[in-house]
């Protein structure tokens, strides 16, 4: 078995009383598609933002290629190699999708005290920043304000921009939330095609999609891991089916 | 001797520190019910003092003038709010410091205006106009005494009024939940003009009670605005509780920094160094305790935990 | 194409320059030729008031950054030339008697920078009405530090008759002051020109849209923000030093958290997106203080009013109003659809 890229251990963060995260243990093999899954409310944005450095965990610890981040500012997160998208979209509205992206590229290139050359301009930008969009199928509408584009087109964006980061895992939060089927179809091959190279986590509801691209599933009910495996044992998990799975179907 | 310096300072700065409070409350309640930033509340503090310094040339009592003007005050408030305030609580809060800096500017030019360029000295009646021996050897003046209680009968008025009545709960629901008073069926509109008018009212009386001593001037909100909000970023902003702590803190240091600095410079420096240094230090005493606060902790000592 | 929305303003962006460029280096010279020295005199302040206002507009419009404490960078500046001067005139300090300009300017810089830095580290850990507030705080802090030295005049001010000295450039000539004063602007709008489209100025932009986007993409924004604040503060401390050689007085008064508003307002009345916003905001403002105060000594209600209107009625300034009618008044062709 492969060693984990991700592990997280004893995690736990309560909002005034609530708590959002109960002693969560999870571990993410290298190159796998993780699946995040739970009823509303199970916490899983809450777990998500832990492990993007957004929010600080009240306790325990995350550790990502054998290195502990707990505690450090999100832009550490990144720059370890983990990237996030965000479930309710965040991207830079008034600038154009190139921009949004050639900006992400930028983050991970170095240092921005540069004052002087025109960085609309810089070939080491846009190129690459260019090429993530084809990777999303955003390409043509490069030119195109993120307030203009739909949806669907605002979520491959996000994606896009995670991956200009240049990280070894994606946290993809709900990726296809508000997604009509055909923006779906096109978004399950997109991470289908991250598969080779890529460790992702990916939050979803739409089951058929967690089903059709996930490795392992670990399940999350009112903040805590009821069950963690391969999609056939979650399937067939009992517990699983009562506390989730079985309102679905019905 | 000694002892009794430190007593009448003590009581100087409490009486400070409650001034303080009655204009942090105000702008503790406009930010944290209406998320609302208001430049202009120095300026509400200034018409509470020239309206009791009228009034009391015109009735010849302190008292009543007083008793007229806190509505009057709270008026005005309401009338500001209606005219300019309310159309800007849904924009950014550059825009509420920019359109309250313009009210200050108004306020200020009508006050002029009307009440001319110079100051107005408030008479205080013969009784108040004395001194108290409050322990054997130690007189305070009498007013001072007054404003002390008059402040906390205020604060304790207010937190009455938060913590134990129905507008009180309104209030509390909604610094933490706007849009869920909006669906409890409260007129929403009417009660943030309602909190805007008790904030005047709280201001224009701390005006009202200081200006017997200082005189009701044009500028004194805008100076006081800047320490009102070093008692507000010190307490937290939107805390009610980090208001009347901090401001009792800030009216304390402030007063002890002016009247002990020099002495306690003079310990350790050379008598004319400490004569240079300490009105210097004193004057930045509160802003550098602000500084050193937020360098630990970036929200202020008692942060509102709904935020 | 690839900077569609941008390119739209362009048009009126480079009308506004020209015209902005050159009733600047005209207007004032005509007038000091034609006899009426006066005039100079109102364009120089002018001048240094738009230099500000582009300095507050670098953490303001760029940054986002709601500063309320840049006046006390002017004063700053202003006393870097005033207590050197005073030292000279009354003695004690004879080492810096010639060339005083480096030691003005420098003094300037070196104060100004220490300042915006160590507010800055504290401020910037605070985002919105926080921010504001705290350095509006320590922008009061520096006025009532100045009121209290009572050397230098405290609250009573301070008397400049001596002018900063370079080698070759003597501030003292009222003519070759709005020269360094004008090209100062140009050079300095040129510089935050650059900046905007520079790798640094597209961070401070990303940062004020959606800060948490940008560390989620791995930028430390804090250490840029600084940055970009005490530029801000230097540009200020620049004005500060270039009003020093300007005026004859100076006191604690302007540095008062008011007068760090009246700033402000002239950035936000000429439009703060714009590059030109802040001059043009600087024109206005002088030229209504000019009129009105012509006409009525309460003309700061009418001041007061006018910021008012244009907060609830006029969104992006000026500047913006103008960029918009240039738009419309262009044919709708110009309306891109892909």
């Amino acid at each position: 078995m492969s060693h984990p890229i991700l592990e997280v251990q004893q995690l736990n963060k309560s909002f005034g009383g609530v708590i959002a995260t109960d002693n969560v243990d999870m571990r993410v093999t290298q190159g796998e598609i993780h699946a995040l899954i739970g009823p509303n409310g199970a916490g899983k944005t809450t777990l998500i933002s832990q492990l993007s450095g957004l929010l600080t965990p009240d306790s325990g610890e995350i550790i990502f290629q054998g290195k502990t981040i707990t505690g450090l500012p999100a832009y550490e997160f990144c720059r370890a190699g983990l990237a996030r998208s965000f479930q309710i979209t965040s991207v830079f509205q008034e600038m154009s999708l190139l921009d949004n992206v050639a900006m992400a590229v930028q983050a991970r290139s170095g240092h921005s005290f540069k004052f002087w050359k025109n960085a609309k301009k810089e070939k080491l930008l846009r190129e690459p920043a260019l090429q993530y969009l084809e990777q999303v199928g955003l390409a043509e509408r490069c030119n195109w304000l993120a307030s203009e584009v739909s949806h669907g087109e605002r979520r491959q964006l996000e994606i896009a921009m995670a991956l200009a980061t240049e990280p070894q895992m994606l946290l993809l939060d709900e990726p296809m939330a508000g997604m009509g089927r055909e923006e779906s179809a096109q978004l399950i091959s997109t991470l289908n095609g991250l598969k080779k190279d890529k460790t992702l986590l990916l939050v979803e509801h739409d089951m058929d999609a967690v089903f059709a691209l996930a490795d392992t599933i670990t399940v999350l009910v009112y903040g805590r891991v009821v069950a963690s495996g391969e999609p056939d044992s979650i399937r067939n998990n009992e517990q699983v089916r009562q506390a989730y799975l079985g309102e679905d179907d019905n | 001797m000694e002892a009794s310096i430190l007593v009448i300072q003590l009581l100087n700065g409490l009486q400070l520190g409650i001034l303080l409070f009655l204009l942090s409350a105000g702008l503790t309640l406009t930010f944290g019910i209406m998320d609302f930033v208001n430049l202009a509340h120095g300026a509400l503090y200034m018409l509470g003092a020239f309206f009791c310094a009228t009034l009391t040339i015109y009735t010849g009592s302190f008292l009543l003038a007083v008793a007229v003007a806190i509505p009057l005050t709270a008026l005005a408030g309401y009338i500001l709010e209606r005219l300019v305030v309310q159309h800007l609580y849904h924009r950014d809060h550059l825009d509420h410091v920019l359109a309250t800096f313009g009210l200050i500017l108004c306020i200020d030019t009508l006050v002029h205006l009307i009440w001319g360029p110079e100051g107005i000295a408030i008479p205080l009646p013969e009784i108040l106009n004395t001194q108290v021996e409050i322990f054997p050897g130690i007189v305070f003046p009498t007013f001072r005494l007054l404003i002390i209680g008059m402040g906390l009968t205020a604060a304790a008025g207010l937190y009455l009024l938060v913590n134990h009545t129905r507008v009180g709960m309104l209030i509390r629901a909604g610094a933490s939940n706007r849009r869920m008073v909006g669906a409890l069926g409260v007129d929403i509109s009417t009660l943030f003009s309602g909190v805007f008018a008790l904030g005047a009212a709280l201001a224009g009386l701390a005006g009202m009670l200081i200006a017997p001593i200082t005189e009701a001037s044009i500028g004194m909100g805008s100076d006081i605005i800047i320490t009102t909000f070093v008692v507000i970023i010190i307490g937290g902003i939107g805390s009610m509780k980090g208001a009347f702590l901090a401001a009792l803190i800030i009216g304390l240091i402030d007063t002890f920094g002016r009247s002990f600095l020099d002495d306690i410079f003079k310990i350790f420096m050379s008598g004319e160094a400490a004569e240079t240094a300490a009105p210097a230090v004193s004057a930045m005493l509160i802003y550098i305790l602000m500084a050193v606060i937020l360098a630990f902790r970036p929200q202020g000592l008692f942060p509102p935990l709904t935020r | 194409m690839p900077e569609a929305t941008i390119g739209k303003q362009h048009t009126a962006v480079k009308w506004i320059s020209i015209v902005m460029i050159t009733a600047l280096a005209v207007i004032p010279f005509g007038l000091y030729l034609a006899g009426n020295a006066f005039w100079l005199d109102i364009f120089t302040r002018l001048v240094i008031l738009a230099i500000a206002a582009c300095g507050l507009n670098l953490i303001l419009g760029l940054g986002g950054l709601v500063s309320f404490g840049h006046a006390a960078y002017i004063g700053l500046g202003a006393y870097a030339v005033g207590i050197p001067v005073y030292h000279s005139t009354y003695g004690g300090m004879d080492a810096i008697a010639s060339y005083n300009g480096f030691v003005h300017l420098g003094l300037a810089m070196a104060v100004c920078a220490l300042f915006a830095l160590v507010t800055g580290i504290i401020s910037l850990r605070t985002r919105g009405v926080n921010f504001i507030m705290i350095t509006m705080a320590f922008g009061q802090m520096m006025f009532y530090a100045i009121v209290s030295l009572e050397t230098y005049g405290g609250d009573d001010g301070l008397t400049i008759d001596l002018r900063s000295e370079f080698p070759l450039i003597t501030l003292d000539n009222p003519v070759t002051l709005y020269i360094v004063c004008y090209l100062s602007l140009l050079a300095l709008v040129f510089l935050l020109h650059r900046i905007s489209h520079s790798r640094f100025g597209l961070i401070l932009q990303g940062a004020k849209f959606n800060e948490e986007r940008m560390g989620a993409i791995g930028v430390n924004c804090y250490r840029y923000q600084l940055t970009a604040f005490v530029l801000s503060g230097l540009i200020c401390g620049y004005a500060g030093f270039l009003l020093g050689n300007f005026t004859t007085f100076i006191s604690p008064e302007m540095m008062d958290w008011t007068r760090s508003g009246e700033i402000m307002f002239m950035v936000i009345l000429g439009g703060a997106a714009a590059l030109w916003g802040p001059v043009i905001g600087a024109v206005i403002f002088i030229v209504l203080e000019f009129v009105l105060s012509e006409i009525t000594i309460y003309w700061h209600l009418y001041f007061g009013l006018l910021l008012i209107f244009s907060v609830l009625f006029m969104r992006g300034g000026v500047s913006g109003a103008l960029s918009r009618w240039f738009n419309s008044s262009r044919s709708s062709g110009t309306q891109r659809q892909a």
